[in-house]
């Protein structure tokens, strides 16, 4: 079986990264927000001190993984992704990636208003909070459905394979992906004897 | 072959665009949608819990005591059981969270403050009434002639019944006319007082009187 590879190191830490605190902020969010959760492990200004420095770690994570990893390799991923047309992503999957990172944008700028509103009051707008609970609907139902496709619908769930191992099928990308052409060199080739190496 | 459109930066910044310009908008619209989305279980309906200490107050009716003091010429120890003979009022009233969020039409059930405070009979020298939590550190002060107003509650009921837990079980001041920063939960003493000071939100950053406008 030969492999193609889908993502490089770079982009794999940016995803994991993200994911990890992603995870983070809606799990303490989450005991914030709902009421019976919050009654029932009490521990509100530890819960905002974790979730407010998970907030700051998840943007300086972002940031640090960027300029550390492979920063070329992501602004062209990124400029990629920029064209809503099939090739290595889906319109689907690069509209979904998009709406996250600006998420992650207004995450971040409503948290820090909602944070200083509580200190300064000429920082408060009645609409903050509205907007970050908004915003966490809109990324846990997209997160749901990308956790879905990732994990357990058939048809797509290889590519889990190449998030976690940078490698996918070539035959499945032929399939699933018919417009992506792996570069030549980068491709099939060198990842198949990676993959063999790993294997054995 | 052309360039291709780069619509993707198009929606990431339209995206952006408007998330940051709800804060203009999203209050007035959230007013206008609120009513028609279904309250959902176990997702905040209106209510959001805000706390300041690592847990609420757990509520004893056996041990439980409030206390009024300060400068009065008759101090009062309340139990429980002793509150709820108190002649009780009603007051149907919308709450506003100082942060954004309303409840509307919340019916409170309780003591009137004023009652309480002619039973006590402030001091000549007393101008204000302090409000501690049995939440620590939570305090907060209103002026005396504001607490003396006739919908000022210290409330034991919502909507109908035992004031619930976080929301200060078993009893909480209802300023109506003020953002509910100024309604402290929990209250476990009421003191009269020489002069209002900084409660535990205006030492960091919040109106004394919080009127709502």
């Amino acid at each position: 079986m030969s492999y193609v590879v889908r993502f490089t190191r770079t982009e794999r830490a940016l995803h994991w990264v993200n994911a990890a605190f992603f995870l983070h902020l809606a799990a303490t969010g989450l005991i914030l927000y709902v009421p019976r959760l919050s009654e029932a492990v009490g521990r509100r200004p530890l819960l905002k001190n974790l979730h407010f420095w998970g907030g700051i770690g998840w943007i300086c994570a972002l940031a640090l993984v960027a300029l550390l990893g492979d920063t070329r390799r992501l602004v062209r991923t990124a400029r990629e992704l920029e064209v809503l047309r099939d090739d290595r992503f889906d319109v689907a999957q690069k509209v979904n990636a998009i709406v996250q990172a600006s998420f992650v944008v207004l995450f971040a700028v409503s948290g820090v208003l909602l944070w200083l509103g509580e200190r300064d009051t000429s920082f408060r707008f009645a609409s903050t909070v509205l907007l970050h609970d908004g915003l966490m609907y809109v990324a846990l139902f997209l997160f749901v459905g990308h956790l879905y496709l990732a994990v357990l619908n058939p048809a797509t769930r290889h590519a889990l394979r190449g998030m976690t191992l940078g490698t996918v099928e070539e035959e499945w990308a032929r399939r699933r992906h018919p417009e992506w052409e792996a570069p030549p060199g980068s491709g099939g080739n060198s990842a198949t004897a990676s993959t063999n190496a790993i294997r054995t | 072959m052309d360039e291709p459109k780069r619509y993707g930066r198009g929606l990431f910044l339209a995206t952006v665009a408007g998330g940051l310009s709800s804060l203009v908008w999203g209050k007035t619209v959230w007013s206008g949608l609120s009513s028609a989305v279904p309250s959902v279980p176990f997702v905040p309906s209106g209510w959001r819990i805000y706390t300041v200490a690592a847990t609420m107050p757990v509520f004893d009716p056996a041990t439980w005591r409030l206390e009024v003091g300060g400068l009065v010429e008759q101090p009062l120890t309340l139990d429980h059981r002793a509150l709820l003979a108190l002649p009780r009022t009603e007051e149907v009233r919308d709450f506003h969270c100082v942060t954004g969020w309303s409840v509307p039409n919340v019916r409170w059930a309780g003591v009137r403050l004023a009652d309480l405070l002619d039973r006590v009979r402030p001091a000549a020298s007393a101008h204000a009434v302090r409000f501690t939590s049995a939440e620590i550190p939570y305090v907060d002060y209103l002026t005396l002639d504001q607490a003396r107003r006739s919908d000022v509650l210290l409330a034991y009921e919502l909507d109908g019944a035992p004031l619930p837990r976080p929301h200060g079980a078993p009893l909480r001041l209802v300023m109506p006319e003020m953002y509910g920063y100024k309604s402290v939960k929990w209250v476990a003493r009421v003191d009269l007082v020489r002069q209002p000071e900084d409660g535990y939100w205006e030492l960091r950053g919040y109106d004394r009187d919080a009127w709502i406008q």
